[in-house]
């Protein structure tokens, strides 16, 4: 939705397979629900990235790419711009790796994010920050950060608006209750 | 708070039966169908006020709605009578942090509560604020008409309203024809049969979100939405106000379902749930942020709770 190229696709993916139930792993001290996500956001054709990558050689070294040139162009994630390590497992392409060494799959990227989000993670986790769709008392389902931000370029992108209300049928409307035009539903009748 | 809505409802019950003996009845006459030969017309005169009717009524009534928007539509209307479930109260709340002004919301809610749009009745607005000093002060003036080709614009800040289901609703006071009540999961709920159109509860709403059907409402057949409740989404009347239900049609539901606009959002501004579950995110929402509601000072008590997550 909120990348819109990829939208009406996505969409239908979404709905298609919205019930998949993907088990987070969890660590010791961690105690994590289980939840309902829809599948990652990739690119047609990009996953799995070991398609490529199991038989290339490893080249940890930061340096300009000659594939993935759109991601490497756009990049911008925190000021001191980091290097795709950071995220993405040297040794199987096919998962992330955490800070602590930890291998999560892209089912559970929040996870990811999560080290460094702390407070938006557990806002997130509580279904407050990001959205919840199905049943406010039964089964949820989440959005993985990643559906709302390019984890290369997180800022959420603007969308164009819906139209706005009639303005000649409000008037015409507040005629009717006695000539008082009011700016919004909030303000005075003058 | 639980004794006190018990006191208050037993109290409501009794003040309600004489004034619709003596008030209503007479107010009503005034708009007898006469010269009408089908039975259903005078049934629906006649019909009880919904929260009074026995079972039996109940079903003759639903019965013959359904059968008059089928003439009317050339559809078939589901439309459902559930009651609260026990042990809830709902609650609403909105991040203004993440809001960016989309409408998303009031298209989707106009499509799912079956809305006239021509003339077009949208039961919730969206206000542009300026960000900074005044920001939720300068309510009135608030812009509801932007049009940029994108949002959110810089500077400022997005603001949804709609119906606020407050606990204490000045509009539930002032129907002379008990039309509109608060049930018992805190939702604010119309007749739409028994509304005499006589405005006063928009009047006397300090959120402007009420809403009358000033002509005839249209709604492109291949747009209806038949799933209805009684008390929220099935087609309203010229001359019927109407307003924001949290989607009574779908929060009811075993297990219920999210109100249209919070699944529409792309932001994940909108949160719902029970009050009274300490587990639910809107619960959440009131332990771990700061909210404020509208209009505080107005002891209205609205279920409706704003905050900044950020
Ligand atoms: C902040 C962590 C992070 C960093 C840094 C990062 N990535 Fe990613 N990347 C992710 C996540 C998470 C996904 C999965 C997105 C999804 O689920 O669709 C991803 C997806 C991808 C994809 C698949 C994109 C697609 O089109 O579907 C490629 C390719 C990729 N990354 C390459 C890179 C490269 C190259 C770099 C360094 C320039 C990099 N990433 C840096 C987190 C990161
Ligand atoms: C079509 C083949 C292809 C696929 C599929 C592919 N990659 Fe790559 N990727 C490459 C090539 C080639 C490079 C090396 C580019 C260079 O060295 O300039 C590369 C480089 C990278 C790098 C930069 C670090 C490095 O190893 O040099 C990251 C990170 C990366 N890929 C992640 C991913 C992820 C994650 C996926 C799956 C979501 C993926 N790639 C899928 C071809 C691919
Ligand atoms: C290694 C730490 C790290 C990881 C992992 C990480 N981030 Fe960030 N992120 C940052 C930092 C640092 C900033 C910049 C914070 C700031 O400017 O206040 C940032 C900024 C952001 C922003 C704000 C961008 C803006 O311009 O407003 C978003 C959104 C975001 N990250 C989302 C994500 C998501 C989604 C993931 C997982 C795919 C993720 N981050 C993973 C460190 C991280
Ligand atoms: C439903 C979409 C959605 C999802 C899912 C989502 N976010 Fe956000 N996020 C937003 C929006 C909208 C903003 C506000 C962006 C803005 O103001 O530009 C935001 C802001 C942020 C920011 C910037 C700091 C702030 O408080 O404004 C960070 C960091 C962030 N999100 C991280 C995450 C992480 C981590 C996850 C997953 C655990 C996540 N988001 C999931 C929509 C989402």
């Amino acid at each position: 939705m909120i990348r819109p190229a990829r939208q009406p696709l996505t969409v239908l993916l979404y709905l298609a397979t919205a019930l998949v139930v993907l088990r987070g792993t969890g660590t010791a001290t961690e105690e994590l629900p289980t939840f309902f996500v829809p599948p990652p956001p990739f690119s047609e054709g990009i996953f799995p990235c070991s398609e490529c990558h199991a038989d290339m050689e490893v080249n940890q070294k930061p340096r300009e790419l000659t594939e993935h040139t759109e991601i490497a162009k756009s990049f911008k994630h925190s000021p001191q711009q980091r290097w795709c390590f950071d995220c993405h497992n040297p040794d199987n392409r096919d998962v992330l790796r955490l800070a602590n060494g930890d291998l999560v799959t892209f089912e559970e990227s929040y996870k990811l994010c999560g080290q460094c989000h702390g407070t938006i993670y557990r806002d997130w986790k509580a279904g407050v920050h990001g959205k919840r769709t199905g049943e406010w008392n039964g089964k949820k389902l989440y959005r993985l950060c990643v559906q709302c931000h390019n984890p290369h370029n997180p800022r959420f992108k603007a969308i164009a608006p819906m139209p706005p209300p009639d303005t000649p049928l409000l008037i015409h409307n507040q005629k009717h209750s006695g000539g008082s035009i009011r700016k919004n539903p909030l303000g005075k009748i003058e | 708070m639980n004794a006190n809505n018990t006191d208050d409802k037993l109290e409501k019950t009794f003040t309600r039966r004489g004034f619709i003996k003596g008030t209503a009845a007479s107010a009503a006459v005034l708009a007898i169908p006469v010269g009408s030969t089908d039975a259903s017309v005078w049934q629906s005169f006649f019909q009880n006020n919904f929260h009074e009717m026995s079972p039996e009524e109940l079903q003759d009534t639903i019965h013959n709605l359904a059968k008059k928007y089928r003439e009317k539509y050339q559809a078939d209307f589901t439309i459902k009578t559930n009651g609260p479930r026990p042990d809830t109260l709902f609650g609403y709340g909105l991040d203004l942090s993440r809001c960016i002004g989309c409408r998303r919301c009031v298209y989707a809610c106009v499509r799912e509560n079956n809305q006239s749009r021509d003339p077009q009745i949208h039961w919730i607005s969206v206000l542009q604020l300026k960000k900074g000093e005044k920001g939720v002060s300068d309510l009135e003036n608030a812009n509801m008409y932007y049009a940029p080709d994108e949002v959110p614009e810089d500077g400022y800040f997005y603001m949804p309203v709609q119906c606020q289901q407050c606990e204490n609703p000045p509009c539930v006071k002032v129907c002379p024809a008990k039309a509109t009540w608060k049930e018992k999961d805190g939702i604010v709920v119309i007749d739409y049969n028994w509304c005499i159109g006589c405005r006063f509860c928009m009047a006397a709403c300090p959120y402007g979100a009420r809403h009358f059907n000033w002509g005839e409402p249209r709604i492109p057949k291949e747009e209806l939405v038949t799933e209805t409740h009684y008390l929220g989404n099935r087609p309203r009347y010229r001359g019927v106000v109407e307003k924001c239900t949290f989607c009574i049609q779908r929060v009811r539901d075993t297990p219920g379902r999210y109100p249209a606009c919070v699944e529409v959002c792309p932001v994940g501004a909108r949160k719902f749930g029970n009050l009274l579950d300490p587990k639910s995110e809107i619960r959440y929402c009131l332990e771990h942020k700061r909210v404020f509601r509208l209009k505080e000072e107005l002891n209205t008590s609205p279920k409706f709770f704003y905050f900044f997550a950020t």
